[in-house]
């Protein structure tokens, strides 16, 4: 076994994963960004919420925090306030990111509080066997869009961006050379970092929408994939369907443990 | 020297709160627990602790949990529409066993109701409030300064049994102003979780050999890198549906408060074993139901007090010895006869049981309590 498997990972398989399914893929990149970035598993803390992704957590050799539904950002504020230096990640499904847990998404994104948080979007609620969520693209199908999906979909990066997050990108599961190198870069960023990563769920969104298969539902996901270079001189019909990758924005602003540090330096420093 | 002050139900919560060193709050304002919000943004980021205001009461519990999960003592206040928003994760807190305190200053529901007003609706909603097997501890204070010690008390039961408290006041107390004072040199008692002994590859967080049924707990950061699930776990914290495992763990998880309620259970009492008929009144009502008994007695009827402070886990065997061969019992509350239903369970069924009731925000004055017992002499 490679060492960041074996540094990264708790001895616990077989997970829980279909085959086919991205969340191991984005599990192992994520084990890759450790490695290269050289964190002490004593250092980190992962937390997620409900759903096939954020099983995530009981997989990987950190203190792990496997909360309830939509809400492990605002645990994640918890820890991080009271642990400054604990590198903290999140893990979210599309579901748990954007439907039930969208208001504390955008506010974590307001607070711009530093952490990584890692959105595992598969256009489906998987771990519930299929049905839309928020990121379903419409006219697509799952088990309560029968007829095909009426819903509009988010665009969590641009929700991400326009909410107050100072690191937004969007990789997916096919480009995993970039995954690694988008989640290092989010961590690094001092702030409130947010990772899309267009994933796969060949069982319950695949199947449902004529993609039929592991290797056909990877590569749908590469040929509409566009770097965001490529995506920028491209004009709105040649990207429709289509979500460009890469680092889609980065600003610097106050950091909110940092401002929350001196409010109190200030009011203990009595000046 | 302590000096006598004027202090609020509310302020004397958020006081008693920092005395047992809670140095984490986060809430979302709601009327009538908000002045405890005001007063924690107010000291916290003085004694460096933490203040958030959260986006909703969700969020608050969310917070509250994982700021416990790294060691400190962390707790909120809502009222009714925002306690039944925090339900899932309290569920949460008491099947992950980590400590917390929830404030609940009820007023009276569903839905917004009368939020100004007073209310005991909440009750039975601690008690069972989230879904499956769960056992609860909450206290009922009646007074400002018991207000202020049982708050230390709410935490210390939280790190000791490792479980979500709810602390149920009313708006009554909580917007009651009363004389404060501490006795000279006073230094709360104050207990903190048992943290583990065993080296870092054997610890278990959801042992089930302790003989209180009360694991240790190692804070995030301690070195003990484990797992927290909601999930039924095993006693490593991963995920099992094996049936003996499940059982095990829910079981202890229950029975560690439930078989020490003797530990917990806290009551006053008033000629309560020199009494034909017994009152029974909790909270703010057992103000009124104290000088009702004070006044009965002072016309001669033998009638007796017995205000429970710890509401739950119940106390069967405490009540109903407490209730043996009395005449009648009077159990007075700000709902439709909520804990009333629990002294029911345990009072002969010969004995009359007198429910007085009122849900219209009003409060149950000496003279409802006097015209009830005197219904039943
Ligand atoms: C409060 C609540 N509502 C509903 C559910 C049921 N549920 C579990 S996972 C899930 C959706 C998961 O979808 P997503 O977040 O996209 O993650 P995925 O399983 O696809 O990785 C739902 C609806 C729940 N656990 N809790």
């Amino acid at each position: 076994m490679k060492a960041c498997y074996e540094k990264y990972f708790r001895d616990n398989l077989p997970h829980i994963f279909c085959p086919g399914c991205g969340n191991g893929i984005v599990m192992g990149a994520w084990a890759r960004a450790m490695d290269e970035m050289g964190l002490e598993n004593n250092d980190c803390v992962a937390i997620s919420g409900i759903g096939c992704s954020s099983r995530i957590t009981t997989y990987i050799d950190l203190y792990t925090l496997h909360t309830a539904h939509g809400r492990a950002l605002p645990f994640a504020i918890g820890v991080k306030m009271c642990k400054p230096d604990m590198h903290v990640f999140v893990f979210s499904g599309d579901g748990d990111c954007a439907a039930i847990g969208g208001n504390h998404f955008i506010h974590a994104c307001r607070r711009n509080i530093d952490m990584t948080l890692i959105v595992i979007n598969n256009s489906i609620y998987g771990m519930t066997g299929g049905q839309y969520s928020p990121l379903t693209p419409t006219g697509h199908f799952a088990t309560t869009a029968p007829y095909g999906n009426i819903d509009p979909a988010f665009d969590i990066c641009k929700i991400a961006e326009a909410s107050g997050a100072t690191f937004v990108a969007r990789g997916d599961i096919y480009n995993i050379r970039q995954m690694i190198d988008l989640i290092k870069e989010g961590h690094n960023h001092k702030g409130f970092s947010v990772i899309e990563v267009v994933s796969s769920c060949p069982i319950s969104y695949g199947r449902r929408n004529k993609i039929n298969g592991a290797p056909a539902l990877l590569r749908y996901i590469k040929d509409h994939s566009v770097p965001v270079a490529n995506a920028a001189k491209m004009s709105a019909e040649e990207m429709k369907g289509k979500w460009p990758v890469g680092v889609l924005y980065k600003t610097e602003a106050k950091e909110y443990v940092e401002a929350y540090q001196e409010l109190v330096a200030r009011l203990q420093g009595g000046s | 020297m302590n000096k006598v002050r004027l202090v609020q139900g509310n302020e004397a919560c958020a006081m008693g709160a920092i005395a047992a060193g809670s140095t984490f709050y986060a809430g979302y304002p709601i009327t009538p627990s908000t002045e405890i919000a005001e007063y924690m943004a107010r000291e916290l980021p003085k004694i460096g602790g933490i203040f958030l205001q959260m986006e909703d009461e969700i969020a608050s519990m969310g917070a509250i949990i994982g700021a416990s999960c790294t060691g400190v003592k962390a707790f909120t206040a809502t009222s009714g529409p925002g306690f039944s928003l925090m339900q899932e994760l309290i569920g949460y807190a008491a099947m992950t066993e980590i400590p917390c305190v929830i404030v609940d200053v009820q007023r009276p529901g569903p839905s917004t109701a009368l939020p100004t007003l007073s209310s005991q609706g909440d009750v039975q909603q601690a008690r069972w409030g989230c879904h499956g097997f769960h056992s609860i501890i909450a206290i009922a204070p009646s007074s400002i300064m018991e207000i202020y010690y049982q708050i230390i008390n709410a935490f210390n039961l939280a790190e000791k049994y490792r479980t979500p408290v709810i602390f149920l006041m009313d708006e009554e107390i909580g917007h009651l102003r009363e004389r404060f004072e501490l006795p000279e040199d006073y230094q709360p008692e104050i207990i903190n979780r048992k943290k583990p002994e065993s080296d870092l590859e054997v610890y278990l967080p959801y042992i089930n050999d302790e003989s209180n049924g009360v694991p240790p707990m190692a804070n995030f950061g301690d070195g003990y890198r484990y797992h927290i699930s909601g999930l039924t776990h095993n006693e490593k914290g991963f995920y099992s549906s094996v049936p003996s495992v499940v059982d095990t763990e829910i079981r202890r998880m229950v029975g560690k408060i439930e078989d020490n309620v003797d530990d917990i259970a806290q009551f006053e009492e008033a000629y309560a074993d020199d009494c034909d008929i017994l009152v029974i009144a909790y909270g703010s009502v057992a103000r009124s139901a104290q000088q009702a008994v004070e006044e009965m007695r002072a016309e001669g009827i033998s009638v007796g007090l017995l205000r429970p402070i710890v509401l739950w886990p119940f106390a069967t065997d405490y009540f109903t010895k407490a209730c043996m061969g009395k005449k009648a019992v009077v159990v007075a509350e700000m709902n439709l006869g909520q804990y009333a239903r629990e002294i029911r369970r345990i009072v002969h069924t010969d004995t009359p049981l007198k429910s007085l009731t009122r849900v219209d925000g009003e409060f149950i004055y000496p003279i409802d309590v006097i015209n009830a017992v005197k219904e039943v002499l």
